[in-house]
């Protein structure tokens, strides 16, 4: 069976392993029956995106701006509305492309809410073989993959495979998450906030791991976290959203040492202050983020940010290139009309 | 390393009992929580006593069941020869009870079981597909559920006439929508959990999902319901009996007998209220039996 063998290379070190082009997702809210009438949520509009071959991509972002949306799209757990996708050099569910399920033999996803992502009923051996034999691995070989994969992920098969989930600490069942997203020896593993729930010392541990197992396995993780300091430690290039956009994306000493964008800016002075005589004295950005089912014309963030002028309520910035990262904001767009901006 | 290994084997020796306990299988550990249950437990026991009986009944050396005798009439309870007395036309009732509870307990099952599998199907169907398909199966049970179930079922059992066949007919359609609809939305609560997009996630296709997945985490709660729903089907065959739509004379069931014996309830009160005290026992005990294994089945118990 082709489950047996980790998937080879097929592009080349050069062809991005995952490359998503326009996705767009806009969940219809209320309406009557038919439809008519009804809003949508712009969840995710119009976001390109490509994760590098060995690369780990951190995603960050406010709560309700679209992160999880983008996992679930990536995976194809919900369909986009719009746009396309090129895993390694093959276009996915297209004609002459691969199927969605053979995306998803390669790309899989570990989910935040560790309790909610095991089945109750199922034991640790059961959840963690429920893939491989749906592909078609025989019950000896994925009893041995079962026990692998508890190795690897730092747990006693001998204690640990007929246990059901209520029996596990958190991280304990994060890491069985960890293992069943690795069952099918995929190339890209998708975390979305898999660290989030768990305490700190856990999270240490469960981060190093991830570190360890990328090494070993040869994996590509696009990371997903509302926490920078984590994104910052794990990513090598992080990519900023806010209301179903990108506003910042570049190489992760850009955007932590020199961030572009005020989002993003505004994001790391909100990060609580290790030294005490460096207090955060108020909130970087006020308020909550607009309603996405009516988001602001132009530029999304243009009613939290201090520099807002006519330009940014006009015309939407798009994704620009500065040199070490890319920004979308008038302010670094060379005539684009924004006072701040440089003079075409 | 020498100094270690004696607290590394006292590390393995402290946690492998732990993990055999939790080892065991999900039914032993509903089968222990129901030990410490004396309700359910009693109630089991009532159960399987009655149907035991029922189903013996002709080798328990019983009066028969058919035989009138127009000077035994209404004979009180511990008469020589007739423990539980006779009824209107001298029939002995322990017998009749007992053999009663044949076609009672038969009537009170079988729709039942029919009912749990087409409205669990439908219901599974319309919880675990969502959408267009969830709004069809879901309006349609809704229409049944505009009448009240006995309406419905009396309107029913009036239309295709009296008989065994179509009381069972028609009470499994009464059911059929209760059972959709805790079926439904236990299913859309169990399809919402992470655990079931992984499944997705894994590729594997929608029936072993289902299989895997979502049968283990809604038959219970959708088996429970539907032992409560025994001891409605009971007193609604009795009904139906006793409004003549149901079981046909002379056949001893236990609706028929309280409509026939009513008219008995100025000469002999205890006598006539016998088969209403059957139907009362039963059902009680299927709804507390239902109540126990509910509590026995949850996991965090």
């Amino acid at each position: 069976m082709d489950t047996v063998v980790p998937l080879e290379d097929r592009g080349g070190p050069a062809q991005p392993l995952l490359l998503a082009r326009g996705l767009r997702k806009h969940f219809p809210v209320g309406g009557g029956i038919l439809g008519r009438g009804a809003k949508v949520v712009r969840a995710v509009d119009d976001l390109t995106l490509s994760v590098a071959k060995g690369e780990t991509l951190g995603v960050v972002g406010e709560s309700g701006c679209g992160k999880s949306t983008v996992a679930r799209l990536l995976i194809r757990l919900i369909r986009p509305d719009r746009g396309s996708m090129v895993l390694d050099g093959d276009p996915v569910d297209e004609p002459h492309g691969i199927t969605v399920n053979e995306l998803r033999r390669q790309v899989q996803m570990v989910f935040q809410d560790s309790y909610a992502s095991l089945n109750p009923r199922l034991t640790i051996a059961e959840t963690l073989a429920f893939a491989p034999k749906a592909h078609g691995l025989p019950a000896a070989e994925a009893r041995e993959r079962v026990r692998d994969l508890l190795s690897k992920v730092g747990l006693d098969p001998n204690n640990y495979a007929e246990r059901y989930p209520h029996e596990l600490s958190g991280g304990q069942r994060q890491r069985v998450n960890i293992a069943r997203a690795l069952a099918l020896r995929p190339r890209l593993v998708i975390l979305d906030e898999a660290v989030s729930a768990l305490d700190k010392s856990v999270e240490a541990q469960v981060l190093n791991m991830l570190v360890d197992l990328k090494t070993e396995l040869g994996l590509t993780y696009l990371f997903i976290s509302h926490d920078l300091n984590v994104v910052q430690y794990l990513s090598d290039r992080v990519l900023v959203m806010y209301l179903g956009k990108i506003v910042e994306l570049g190489p992760v000493e850009a955007i932590y040492g020199d961030p572009q964008h005020p989002y993003t800016r505004a994001l790391l002075s909100a990060r609580p202050s290790m030294d005490p005589r460096k207090r955060t004295k108020e909130a970087p950005i006020q308020g909550d983020p607009p309603n996405p089912i009516d988001p602001p014309s132009g530029c999304r963030f243009r009613t939290r940010c201090p520099f807002a002028e006519d330009v940014c309520a006009k015309v939407e910035p798009l994704l620009a290139d500065t040199g070490r990262q890319e920004v979308a904001c008038h302010m670094r767009v060379a005539g684009s009309g924004h006072s701040k901006a440089t003079a075409a | 390393m020498t100094i270690q290994s004696p607290s590394l084997e006292l590390g393995t020796a402290l946690v492998q009992p732990i993990a055999a306990a939790a080892g065991r299988g999900y039914w032993q550990s509903v089968a222990r929580r129901l030990r410490r249950d004396p309700v359910t437990l009693v109630c089991a026991g009532v159960l399987i006593l009655l149907v035991a009986s029922a189903l013996a009944a002709p080798w328990l050396g019983l009066a028969d069941p058919y035989k009138t005798s127009m000077i035994r009439r209404l004979y009180p309870l511990g008469s020589p020869g007739h423990l539980l007395g006779t009824d209107e036309l001298g029939r002995d009732m322990l017998a009749r009870l007992i053999y009663g509870g044949r076609l009672s307990l038969f009537m009170g099952v079988t729709p039942v079981v029919c009912a749990l599998l087409i409205g669990g199907l439908l219901g599974i169907t319309a919880g675990f597909v969502g959408g267009k398909t969830n709004m069809a199966i879901m309006r349609v049970m809704d229409v049944f559920y505009a009448f009240p179930s006995v309406l419905l079922a009396i309107s029913l059992s009036g239309a295709m006439g009296a008989g065994t066949e179509n009381t069972l007919l028609s009470l499994t359609l009464v059911f059929i929508p209760p059972v959709c609809r805790v079926s439904e939305s236990v299913t859309t609560q169990v399809r919402g959990f992470d655990f079931v997009d992984a499944a997705r996630a894994s590729g594997a296709g929608t029936l072993t999902i289902v299989r895997v997945h979502v049968l283990g985490n809604v038959l219970g709660p959708i088996l429970v319901y539907a032992t409560s729903l025994i001891s409605v089907a009971i007193i609604l065959a009795a009904g139906l009996s006793f409004l003549g739509l149901g079981v046909k004379p002379p056949e001893p069931e236990w609706g028929l007998m309280l409509n026939t014996l009513r008219q008995a309830i100025y000469v002999n009160p205890v006598l006539a209220a016998l088969p209403g005290v059957m139907i009362f026992i039963t059902s009680i005990c299927f709804n507390l039996m239902s109540d126990g294994l509910r509590s026995a089945m949850d996991v965090k118990a």
